[in-house]
């Protein structure tokens, strides 16, 4: 089976729908939000009623905007809104505001990186801006379906790659890249269970080698980056396999169920929707000028891909302690004030990747709800490169005490503690003669080539000094008395 | 007896209150039943509205519209009333909001006094295609008033309200206006805010008024003029008075000659036209006489265009949110058709289902951009037109009002817009005022087309010719 399938190649385009962060929905003062209790959002817009008119939420062109230069799009300077127009209890006006020949963003890329350390390009063919619909909920009430319309008129944005991806494991990290940008340009929660980021895959396969593309399957409900994963590769396989027995393969939307791991057939294309699309008269056209462009420009924030870049290159980590320091926006931003005060970078971003993150973890808590500021881990850094305290007491003993008293001063803990160590070379010296005296047979081992024996004497010096010897010079100083005694 | 808020203003003054006048209208309606002008009267909230009205008069507060009583065709919303489009689609559905044509109505003080029958959704010439039955033409119950705001006309002409809203998406304001012998006006699209108005075809529709005099006219469509946050067709240009001035100079004013020169058209009625065009130029404007030649193309593109719009606007109205729901229905696919086959009348489902062809994969690029195309040209050839010229003359419908049950080939029907439809492709302002009687008995209009946005110089020609008629 391996040989076979290594002779064939998925094609895979994915289409996405993030939902925006606008405080009001797209087009109606509605508050969007997400988890308030059913139908409380519903104004006459979104409920449709009649002479009802969409109302522009202005946001929503600024964050498209914003997606757009991420993803080196073309932005439009001149577009118009359409109707997609169908039936579902869900959808109040009986059509979706959305955009179809005039997409705002146009061919863009985005350059992802694989796990063997390859980059990857994936072109962007277009985003456009439109609505969600509301919700019907199948499995609340025995008989009935409910409808929920509070996320009916919640600003979308629909990001559409080239069939670009090849695997399973390049639609994965397109898609958490693109999970990554939405989050760091604040325009998207990005939290695929509830649904704000949802992604649909077009999914075919061919022999290696061939120019057309097969016949093409779209599979839809993956509520997780690893479903969509799951999903594209049991796709793969099922229609190489149909393929292989001699089977055709029918244009047609699938479902992803996450408990089998499987899709099955929801509908054929013969039984798909004629939407006709056209132009929506009840919104004027939008035209976005070069200074709109250039003021969202001004407005970018640090992406992630700069801030890799600086880490590696300017800071000189290694690559896979920039990933775990840009995971998450905030994340990222705390590590920039930190080393804004300390230029021991490496030793900063050890106590980001190591310490903070593992408490974090343990706590189940966010960056944003770290008890310390960026400032008492950058005096922490300090405190260790100055030699005032070991990096052992500051993480045994000192890191859990800050925490504990977030407003005191480190240093100030560090003396109350009593960590500051002695870094003060004749009173190290006294400690090592102190040493050498009391184990004077190791000591001819030592002379005798059994260097290894350092670690003893520094367990004993560390003995002597209650811990507070800095180790760094004691190490020093400790061999040159064991080499010159006598 | 009110024909006009002069009328009222002077009855006011020698004392009578805006109760006493909406007494006297209220009477009025209820004597003139049989036209089937009303689909209902909001009696408490009109008595209402008049007593708070009185109140602020005693107290030198009452806003411009203080006296006005106006009727509201039955598609635009006015909050806790009843709203159908005179549909059963709508039964039993009352408006949450007000559209922002009542809002500012009633901030002046006008007094809403009902809903008027009309063609449901707006679609019909002859206000006969409702679900409360046909309108009667108030000079003659045995002809329609003209459609779709039929209702609004009649009352108007009958003196059953000093204004009534009606929506113009093909000549519904200006061809009943034609039948009844009143003034109706579309004002530019874009002008007035469609927010509150049910959507027939969403490019095409626009609120204006029918009234006795060009100053009410002029004075109402003022009032509802301007930006409205809810409506972002909205034209930003500012309003200013739109009340007719004295006409300044002479005028220069095209016709166009294919309007009067197609066999379609009443001799007697182009007769007329013919004779105010002579006047005129004896009297020392300039009459051009300008060809048009897409007329044979203007009702077809009407026609694809609206029917796709409406196509899409009317799928709200699904038995599943709002209105009627049909009883036996089990099951969504199933309460989606019987509640629309029940709920919508034969002419809405014709529109619907040509609309929905014309957008159909496959036959979008005939017709649908073809029509979008034609319509381009249209607009061009009509600016072209008033780019020398201050208005175009041409008239407003091809006959008097026939009689009902009279008329029933729908393409026949279709043809009476074929004047007033150049107006809502292009979306410049127009009016009808009327010219004359013919030996029928039944009264006929003049239209005036004028630029866009240019409402006062249109109302100030408009004014001058009906003195001048």
């Amino acid at each position: 089976m391996t040989s076979i399938r290594d002779s064939y190649e998925a094609v895979i385009g994915l289409e996405v729908h993030a939902q925006m962060l606008t405080k009001s929905k797209a087009y109606s003062s509605d508050i969007n939000e997400y988890g308030a209790r059913p139908n409380t959002h519903v104004s006459s817009i979104t409920l449709g009623h009649p002479g009802t008119l969409p109302k522009m939420n202005k946001k929503t062109i600024e964050f498209a905007i914003k997606l757009g230069l991420a993803l080196n799009c073309k932005i439009a300077s001149h577009q118009h809104f359409a109707r997609k127009n169908y039936f579902y209890p869900d959808l109040p006006k009986g059509y979706q505001i959305t955009q179809d020949t005039t997409p705002i963003c146009t061919g863009g890329f985005v350059d992802v990186k694989l796990e063997d350390g390859v980059v990857k390009r994936i072109g962007i063919t277009r985003i456009h801006m439109e609505e969600d619909a509301g919700k019907s909920i199948h499995d609340v009430d025995v008989y009935d379906t409910l409808v929920d319309l509070n996320r009916a008129g919640t600003p979308l944005l629909e990001i559409v790659t080239e069939p670009d991806m090849r695997s399973a494991d390049e639609a994965y990290a397109y898609l958490t890249e693109i999970r990554q940008l939405v989050r760091y340009l604040d325009i998207c929660d990005g939290n695929m269970e509830e649904g704000s980021l949802r992604c649909d895959a077009n999914i075919s396969v061919r022999k290696k080698g061939a120019e057309a593309f097969g016949t093409k399957v779209e599979v839809k409900n993956m509520n997780s980056i690893r479903n969509v994963h799951r999903a594209i590769s049991h796709e793969i396989d099922r229609q190489i396999e149909v393929l292989e027995t001699g089977g055709a393969l029918s244009q047609e939307t699938r479902s992803f169920d996450a408990a089998s791991g499987t899709t099955s057939s929801m509908r054929t294309k013969e039984a798909a929707n004629d939407y006709r699309y056209f132009p929506e008269p009840d919104l004027a056209p939008l035209f976005v000028s070069q200074e709109q462009i250039e003021a969202v420009k001004q407005e970018m924030p640090v992406l992630p891909k700069e801030l890799f870049e600086k880490y590696t290159t300017e800071l000189k980590l290694s690559d896979y302690d920039a990933n775990i320091l840009i995971i998450t926006k905030a994340f990222a931003l705390y590590f920039e004030e930190v080393i804004a005060q300390t230029k021991n970078y490496k030793g900063a971003a050890n106590w980001m990747i190591g310490e903070v993150r593992s408490y974090l973890n343990q706590q189940g808590k966010d960056i944003e709800d770290f008890p310390l500021e960026p400032k008492s881990i950058a005096e922490l850094v300090n405190l260790i490169d100055s030699g005032k305290i070991s990096h052992s007491a500051a993480s045994q003993g000192l890191f859990p005490e800050m925490i504990a008293f977030p407003e005191v001063h480190p240093e100030e803990l560090a003396n109350k503690l009593n960590l500051i160590q002695d870094s003060d070379e004749d009173s190290i010296k006294g400690f090592i003669q102190t040493v050498i005296e009391q184990n004077a047979s190791e000591v001819l081992r030592y002379q005798s080539g059994e260097k290894q024996l350092v670690g003893f004497f520094m367990g004993q010096l560390m003995k002597a000094s209650k811990g507070k010897a800095d180790p760094k010079a004691a190490n020093k100083l400790m061999r040159e008395m064991l080499d010159n005694a006598k | 007896m009110y024909k006009t808020y002069a009328d009222v203003k002077a009855a006011m003054e020698k004392g009578q209150s805006v109760k006493d006048i909406l007494q006297s209208y209220l009477l009025a309606i209820e004597e003139r039943k049989d036209l089937n002008a009303f689909t209902e009267v909001f009696l408490d909230t009109a008595i209402k509205k008049a007593e708070e009205v009185d109140q602020k008069i005693a107290e030198g507060k009452a806003g411009r519209l203080a006296g006005m009583v106006i009727a509201i065709k039955d598609n635009i919303c006015y909050k806790n009333h009843k709203v159908s489009a005179s549909s059963k689609i709508l039964d039993g559905f009352e408006s949450i909001y007000s559209a922002t044509v009542v809002e500012r109505l009633l901030a002046e003080d006008a007094v809403i006094i009902g809903r008027t029958n009309c063609d449901e959704f707006a679609m019909g010439s002859s206000s006969e295609n409702s679900a409360f039955g046909a309108v009667r033409n108030a000079l003659n119950e045995d002809y329609v008033p003209g459609g779709s705001s039929g209702g609004s006309a009649t009352a108007v002409a009958a003196n059953l309200c000093t204004v009534a809203l009606g929506s113009d998406t093909g000549g519904s304001i200006r061809q009943p206006a034609s039948f009844t012998g009143t003034i109706g006006f579309k004002p530019t699209y874009g002008r007035v805010s469609r927010y509150g108005l049910i959507a027939y075809a969403s490019s095409f529709d626009q609120i204006g008024p029918f009234a006795n005099s060009v100053d009410d006219v002029a004075l109402v469509t003022e009032i509802m003029s301007g930006m409205d946050e809810f409506d972002s067709t909205l034209s930003s240009k500012e309003v200013g008075s739109l009340q007719p001035t004295p006409l300044k100079g002479k005028l220069k004013i095209a016709y166009i000659r294919e309007t009067l020169d197609s066999d379609g058209i009443d001799p007697e009625i182009k007769q007329r036209i013919e004779q105010l065009i002579n006047c005129l130029r004896a009297d020392g404007h300039e009459l051009i006489p300008v060809s048009f030649p897409y007329l044979d193309k203007m009702v077809p593109t009407y026609y694809v265009l609206t029917t796709a719009e409406a196509s899409s606007n009317l799928s709200r109205f699904d038995g599943v949110h709002y209105g009627y729901r049909s009883k036996d229905a089990v099951g969504v696919e199933a309460t989606y058709t019987q509640s629309r086959m029940e709920g919508f009348g034969s002419e809405v489902k014709r529109r619907i289902m040509t609309g929905t062809f014309v957008l159909s994969h496959g036959y979008y690029d005939a017709y649908y951009s073809k029509g979008q195309k034609v319509r381009r040209l249209i607009q061009d050839k009509t600016n072209e037109i008033l780019a020398k010229s201050d208005v175009i003359l041409l008239p407003t419908s091809p006959s008097t009002a026939f009689k009902l049950n009279s008329v029933k080939e729908p393409i026949q029907m279709y043809l009476q817009d074929i004047y007033t439809v150049q107006a809502n492709l292009t979306g410049n302002p127009a009016i009808s005022l009327p010219i004359g009687l013919h030996p029928n008995g039944m009264p006929f209009g003049l239209q005036l087309i004028g630029n866009h946005f240019e409402e006062k110089k249109l109302l100030v020609i408009s004014a001058y010719l009906n003195d001048f008629c």
